[in-house]
């Protein structure tokens, strides 16, 4: 798609997208000769078409990642996956959750929860952590940089 | 309105959606270079024993020495990684998934080792409306199922195919070169009627068709040789003479003593001749 400044004729540029977290997405484009911004928002389900498609309003910035949508969008097992370690390897048992680190997990947005619990949970695993606390998680934030998780 | 339109704008289109797709194809041929064939086991409908064929035929492939892939496409009703007792989790290394390895070596990738124990296929999503984009998500997953595994050199990959009927043109989309269908029946009538449209199907996106095979094609009590009635009907002989493809085999229902692992060597020999050259493995 492109966009374009009918008053001065010209293809707008793409500037910045953002996915505030509540499945929306916005991308903004600027004009080049008057410099005019515009913002593109599109609602969840729109977002979730383009999503499906495994492609990216404005084009990639990063490489795909092997298996990148479904390990997004598919809501399974937060063991599904081992990054780098041979599956016949022993991990340590998967930590368990207390209370109050579950219910800080609800705080993030369903549609991301079960990546950030895996984030976690991987994270205690790897440091074999058996129980995942806010403390760990305040832990996990800081040495990840999680802002926000 | 009087302004340009977009072929007339002649600047980049940075999103490209269109050549993002392209690359995503082109990562789909590029990891299937080193896999011979690719076989989808049809129906288009349930409860004729695909996956019970597609284990089977996977298994006694493999027995020949050959390098057997299966990827269950069966993404709500996954049932391929139990009967080959391939277990989670998928190594994740060098850019790409590594399948699970099942019985006898074979590679297994399924939604059955995404998913947790009893729970169906479900999305991360604050998005409603899902009957408009479920499809195209499932795609998504197939494509990334073909694209993103590290199947490495293969002799064939079996994809075990859910019971409609449009999955296959998205795998012929993806893969339009090596794939070829097997179709699975049971005896009856209604059988034959549904069987008939997924043929139908594989013929509108030009997959050749391997042949058919009639499944639960009598009774065996196991314990002696004969094969007694179960169901009316000779729908394999049917549809193999209406598509003009080989009737491959039926295979009974066999009540004691059954094996997984069984099946006639001509529908063995069917996907066998490009891995003629290896000894049959001993038994």
């Amino acid at each position: 798609m492109k966009f374009l400044c009918i008053d001065c004729d010209t293809q707008m540029t793409f500037e910045d997208r953002q996915q505030p977290g509540d499945g929306t997405f916005a991308a903004s484009f600027a004009c080049p000769t008057c410099g005019r911004r515009v913002a593109m928002l599109a609602n969840p389900m729109e977002t979730q078409l383009v999503s499906t498609l495994g492609v990216e309003i404005g084009g990639r910035t990063l490489d795909e990642q092997p298996l990148e949508f479904t390990r997004k969008a598919v809501a399974g097992r937060d063991d599904a996956f081992a990054e780098d370690s041979s599956p016949t390897a022993p991990r340590a048992p998967r930590p368990v959750w207390s209370s109050d680190a579950e219910e800080r997990l609800t705080r993030v947005p369903g549609f991301v929860r079960g990546m950030v619990k895996k984030i976690y949970s991987d994270y205690a695993r790897d440091r074999s952590i058996a129980e995942i606390t806010p403390a760990i998680m305040d832990r996990a934030r800081e040495e990840l940089g999680l802002e926000g998780m | 309105m009087n302004h340009r339109t977009y072929f007339d704008v002649e600047g980049d289109d940075r999103s490209a959606l269109g050549a993002q797709v392209g690359r995503q194809r082109a990562r789909v041929t590029e990891r299937l270079r080193d896999v011979q064939r690719v076989v989808a086991i049809v129906s288009g409908k349930g409860g004729v024993g695909k996956s019970y064929v597609t284990v089977a035929l996977a298994r006694a492939l493999a027995r020949r020495s050959a390098v057997v892939g299966v990827l269950d496409a069966d993404l709500q009703s996954p049932t391929v990684a139990r009967l080959l007792g391939a277990a989670g989790p998928l190594r994740v290394a060098d850019e790409a998934v590594h399948p699970a390895s099942g019985n006898d070596g074979i590679l297994v990738v399924s939604t059955d080792l995404l998913l947790d124990d009893g729970r169906p296929l479900a999305w991360r999503t604050t998005a409603g409306e899902t009957h408009v984009w479920r499809g195209a998500a499932e795609a998504g997953v197939l494509r990334e199922f073909l694209g993103d595994v590290a199947w490495g050199t293969l002799d064939v990959l079996l994809v075990d195919m859910p019971p409609d009927t449009g999955r296959l043109a998205d795998l012929a989309t993806l893969v339009p070169q090596k794939l070829s269908a097997i179709a699975v029946t049971i005896p009856s009538d209604e059988s034959a009627r549904s069987v008939h449209r997924a043929l139908s199907a594989a013929r509108d996106v030009s997959v050749p068709v391997l042949g058919i095979v009639e499944n639960m094609s009598g009774y065996s009590c196991g314990t002696c040789d004969t094969i007694g009635p179960l169901f009316t009907g000779n729908a394999g002989t049917r549809l193999a003479a209406a598509f003009d493809v080989p009737l491959l085999t039926r295979i009974p229902f066999v009540a004691r003593g059954a094996s997984n692992t069984w099946l006639p060597a001509a529908l063995v020999d069917a996907i066998a001749p490009p891995i003629a050259h290896r000894p049959p493995a001993t038994e």
